[in-house]
């Protein structure tokens, strides 16, 4: 196939740039990272940092921005329904983590033999994650609706009725948690299955011809070797958590932040303040003060797992 | 057991039964995962009178919701938006990370690793923390309300990147090393062997992003007030809030709107499940 003309170029092309063969490499790794190092700048390199310039301006009806300095700042700290907000925010993380973390291992212990029977319920377990978390606030809605719900129903039968999951101020999180839980369970037992996979099947027949029961085995090997997964997996949570990942659409559809603003997590307070009241400035603002707790987060997660390598070194 | 030692061993009988209790406490707290989703399918295939009955099965199934639902609303409208933007962002998503992804594995050039950092240091910022200035951004590029900027913004995630370098990163170099002897050129050995060596990722990395577009909400609600550039999304949140108390006609529609990805799941649920098995920790 190659004709002489072709062998000749590449004769010259090799002497030419025999030289220069180092930087061709060089421009060849720009230009192939080029598309996403741009896009990942320009949607979320510079939102990021857009964040904070918008938090001090005001922006009025027709889109003019004006420099107001810290005021935004000021109106966050003295608005109740901000701090409501942070209140929410924190208490959903601090209900979601433990749970989520509860539910991924617990399905991944009990799914964890390998055969085909633990495949099928595998896959059972993750199947509502497959399903668009506003179908999902939409059936559980259905399912919750005050005396005639499904749920409803039962839980009154067991004796444990009589509220209302989302109507009373004191039970919405808890459903809004719950039904979280019920999303992402499938997808953290799968990342548990991966870490359980890692931990040696020798430390077990070691532990068991010494005699040591399950809840031994489970406690002295199996938590101790899962500390990575273990860490990933809170870590990943809690973000998602703070950030409302998840949170915003099952709110959005299910609540809209009620009643009386007790699932009203930060991110949909913001959501309101920006596309509600126009308000881009302080929602900005507030949104910055999210950001920098995230980043910081994400900089200790990122030091503990040594640049988000893991375990694979190059 | 009244042995010295305690003994690990059950006998044969024991293990069957452990197994058996094991096997169906595993069930049915599977078959309780699925009941909302059996409830919803089930719902959607009574009458409305029939809605808040307790059977699972319906007395007398009917097809009338569905029939209603596809013609009362533009579904097929907004089933066709979800799936063109799903499709295109999945594409042009794939062809650039495995660019990305291959130069950060394989070539070698100053600021490589700092760029690593930087590109993963975007895995953890979510949509709704950036929303604001994300859509101030989007509007001053003109794209609102318009497939470009449904598309555009979604293409760009650091996930896929990632997943993608970890890849290439096993592969072994000698196969490249053998193109380049024979004189391919760096576009020529992305194109011809690191991308064919790439299919069962691409494959895998593909239904994850065409299932998380298809999914999508916050980001469409947010720039898009032309019903006509509605994804499926939006167009079943929007038919609660006109349908709120017939709840036959909206479970079809959230039937409708979550068979697709069901049945995806079904068809790859091995290819889904092993990518994010193996998507953060390895």
């Amino acid at each position: 196939m190659t004709t002489i003309a072709e062998t000749a170029a590449r004769r010259r092309h090799a002497g030419r740039t025999r030289l220069s063969a180092k930087h061709r490499e060089w421009i060849a790794g720009y230009l192939f990272v080029l598309p996403d190092a741009l896009g990942l700048l320009v949607f979320l390199g510079v939102p990021m940092a857009l964040s904070l310039a918008l938090s001090v301006f005001e922006v009025n009806g027709f889109g003019g921005y004006s420099f107001v300095g810290a005021k935004n700042y000021l109106r966050m700290w003295n608005d109740p329904l901000f701090w409501k907000g942070a209140k929410v925010t924190a208490l959903y993380a601090v209900m979601l983590v433990p749970l989520l973390y509860a539910c991924g291992l617990g399905l991944a212990l009990l799914v964890q033999r390998t055969d085909r029977f633990n495949t099928v319920m595998r896959s059972m377990f993750f199947a509502p994650h497959m399903v668009s978390l506003v179908v999902v606030a939409l059936v559980w809605q259905f399912m919750v609706v005050d005396k005639i719900g499904v749920v409803s129903r039962l839980t009154a039968a067991l004796g444990i009725g009589g509220f209302s999951f989302l109507g009373d101020p004191n039970f919405a999180l808890i459903t809004i948690v719950l039904v979280s839980v019920w999303f992402l369970m499938g997808f953290y037992m799968l990342i548990f299955l991966g870490g359980l996979q890692d931990i040696p099947r020798q430390y077990y027949e070691a532990a068991m011809i010494d005699g040591a029961g399950a809840i031994a085995r489970f406690w002295f090997i199996t938590l101790p070797l899962l500390k990575p997964t273990s860490f990933f997996v809170i870590m990943v949570s809690m973000v998602a958590a703070v950030a409302g990942a998840q949170a915003f659409d099952i709110i959005y559809v299910m609540t809209k932040g009620g009643p009386a603003n007790a699932t009203a997590v930060l991110i949909v307070y913001i959501y309101q303040q920006a596309f509600g009241f126009g308000a881009f400035g302080y929602a900005a603002a507030m949104a910055s003060i999210l950001v920098v707790a995230l980043m910081i987060v994400t900089a200790v997660f990122f030091a503990l797992t040594r640049g988000g390598r893991f375990n694979h070194e190059q | 057991m009244s042995s010295k030692r305690p003994q690990p061993y059950f006998s044969r009988s024991q293990v069957t039964l452990v197994r058996g209790v094991w096997m169906l406490v595993t069930a049915s707290l599977a078959f309780m995962t699925l009941f909302p989703l059996f409830w919803m399918v089930s719902i959607a295939f009574k009458p409305a009178a029939e809605s808040f009955s307790s059977n699972l099965i319906p007395q007398s199934p009917t097809l009338d919701n569905f029939i209603y639902v596809l013609t009362a609303v533009p579904f097929i409208r907004y089933m066709t938006n979800s799936f063109l933007v799903s499709a295109a962002v999945t594409i042009v998503a794939l062809f650039f990370h495995t660019m990305a992804g291959y130069a950060l594995a394989r070539l070698r050039f100053p600021g490589r690793e700092v760029l690593f950092l930087s590109i993963f240091s975007t895995f953890l910022v979510s949509l709704p923390v950036i929303i604001v200035p994300l859509f101030v951004i989007v509007k001053a590029m003109g794209m609102l309300n318009s497939y470009a900027g449904l598309i555009i913004p979604a293409i760009f995630n650091a996930f896929g990147i990632f997943l993608l370098r970890q890849y290439y990163l096993s592969l072994p170099k000698e196969i490249e090393e053998a193109a380049r002897i024979d004189g391919a050129g760096y576009w020529r050995i992305y194109w011809s062997v690191i991308l064919p060596l790439s299919r069962p990722i691409m494959s895998a990395l593909a239904i994850l992003f065409f299932l998380a577009n298809w999914n999508s909400f916050l980001w469409p609600l947010t720039i898009t007030s032309d019903p006509n550039l509605w994804v499926v999304q939006l167009g079943i949140a929007n038919f609660k809030s006109q349908y709120s108390a017939s709840w036959n006609y909206m479970m079809a529609a959230a039937t409708i709107v979550a068979i697709p990805t069901l049945i995806l799941f079904v068809i790859f649920q091995r290819q889904i499940m092993d990518s994010l098995k193996t998507s953060g920790l390895k």
